[in-house]
């Protein structure tokens, strides 16, 4: 091994996310529910980058098809996704802010009707994209967690 | 299927369309004593609200509808942990509309994502209140023939108070609207209205703190009550509780043509001597309140007359 190197094998099919701010790459694992599937991931903590100095990337072998990345783009929407398909990039996906985020963040307010409706998803919307803001759907109690980047 | 959960739900010409079968309503009451004959209006009240559910139950009655429902948590099936989603299923099955009241915030709107009739949100904590917007917007068109061009005073807890916040965000639609946010400094405007709704929209307003500065500038002065249960002490309840006292030497200080709205139950922030001012609109406040509810129940069950 190369000093300062580390090599992780290529995919065939996935994805790969690159410019991962350093250390948020297990809450991405966290959120695309990646423990729940069956499916090869390797995680590179730290990695040097000339942009960000230090950096995060996810290798993903799956379908696909399988995975909702919108997430993403709420956590970071810097992140850069790169489609892989027979072992070769085919694409790379633009993060977007999603429109609507659903049982990924749980509202805080005590006052909320999610607070004790058995079963209810839990969904904020994006009511402004120039500020990033995030309200819950019932209550509208803006979102101000520290899941996004910081 | 409509359903009512926030002012802005209906835009200005629905609206307009909304408060001219109101102004009908009252000029006309026979022409649609009949018109709900056979329908019936489910109330569900999880906490108590004497006006608000009896406005709703008057509009249905006097329209020759019917009612039923409940008027605390305690005598309905939420004692026994049902869910909001199954009672509204349940009850789509018994009544044509329904108007519900319930402490959280949100429970309205989970109740029309699973309701086979309209459900008109009639206060779902400290979130909305639309009905009550509705009427306050009722009796200043009605008193003042406007909802444009004017100058709105709005007076006592305007940090808690979510019908002054409503009327602000269904007010700012109408051009030439401009307030006066009276309040002490522990009770003055969220942020949140100040600067995404006022500011965000150049608004012009002013805020200030005694009641008397404000007075002669006024169309409209829009009172409120320090509510008790917002305070975490008796101490800061009892010093905010009577800071603002509208009485006959102050209504001196306004117009001949300003009115006094109040979203009632008023405690001691209008002197009972106001009552006698044919400025002193409240009361008449609480008969539109039923006319657009009237309005609002004939639009949501689409009958024409």
């Amino acid at each position: 091994m190369v000093k300062n190197t580390l090599n992780v094998g290529r995919i065939s099919e996935g994805f790969v996310l690159d410019h991962i701010q350093a250390g948020r790459s297990m809450d991405i694992y966290k959120y695309l529910h990646l423990d729940k599937l069956d499916c090869c991931v390797a995680i590179i903590k730290n990695a040097k980058s000339s942009k960000m100095g230090k950096k995060d990337i996810m290798k993903i072998e799956c379908p696909i098809d399988f995975m909702d990345l919108d997430i993403l783009g709420f956590i970071d929407h810097n992140i850069t996704v790169n489609i892989v398909q027979d072992e070769k990039v085919v694409d790379k996906k633009c993060l977007r802010l999603p429109n609507e985020i659903r049982n990924v963040i749980r509202c805080k307010n005590p006052r909320c009707i999610t607070s004790i409706e058995q079963e209810l998803d839990h969904v904020f919307v994006l009511t402004d994209p120039e500020n990033e803001i995030y309200r819950c759907k019932y209550c509208e109690q803006k979102y101000d967690g520290r899941l996004r980047r910081r | 299927m409509r359903h009512l959960m926030s002012p802005l739900d209906f835009s200005v010409e629905e609206l307009e369309k909304l408060m001219n079968l109101a102004g009908d309503i009252e000029a006309n009451p026979e022409k649609y004593a009949h018109v709900c004959a056979g329908k019936k209006l489910a109330t569900l009240f999880y906490e108590p609200s004497t006006r608000t559910r009896l406005s709703h139950e008057a509009a249905m009655l006097n329209l020759g509808g019917s009612i039923l429902g409940f008027s605390s948590a305690d005598s309905s099936s939420a004692a026994k942990g049902e869910s909001v989603a199954d009672t509204i299923r349940t009850i789509s099955c018994y009544a044509d509309i329904c108007a519900m009241r319930h402490p959280k915030e949100g429970a309205a709107l989970v109740a029309s994502a699973h309701s086979g009739i309209p459900v008109i949100n009639a206060g779902d904590g400290g979130h909305q209140h639309p009905t009550q917007t509705l009427t306050d917007m009722l009796t200043i068109r009605t008193l003042k023939g406007r909802l444009d061009n004017m100058t709105i005073g709005l007076c006592g807890d305007l940090k808690f108070g979510r019908t002054v916040h409503s009327l602000i965000h269904a007010l700012v639609r109408y051009p030439n609207v401009k307030f006066v946010l009276i309040s002490p400094e522990e009770l003055k405007i969220p942020s949140y209205i100040r600067k995404d709704v006022l500011d965000r929209q150049n608004i012009e307003y002013e805020e200030v703190v005694r009641l008397e500065d404000a007075l002669p500038k006024l169309d409209i002065l829009y009172m409120t009550r320090v509510q008790k249960e917002r305070f975490f002490n008796e101490e800061d309840y009892v010093r905010m509780k009577d800071f603002y006292i509208l009485d006959s030497k102050k209504m001196e200080l306004a117009s001949h043509d300003m009115y006094v709205l109040h979203p009632l139950p008023r405690v001691n922030e209008i002197s009972v001597e106001v009552d006698k001012d044919p400025r002193a609109a409240y009361f008449k406040q609480a008969q539109y309140g039923v006319y657009i509810r009237m309005a609002l129940i004939m639009t949501l069950l689409n009958i024409e007359v």
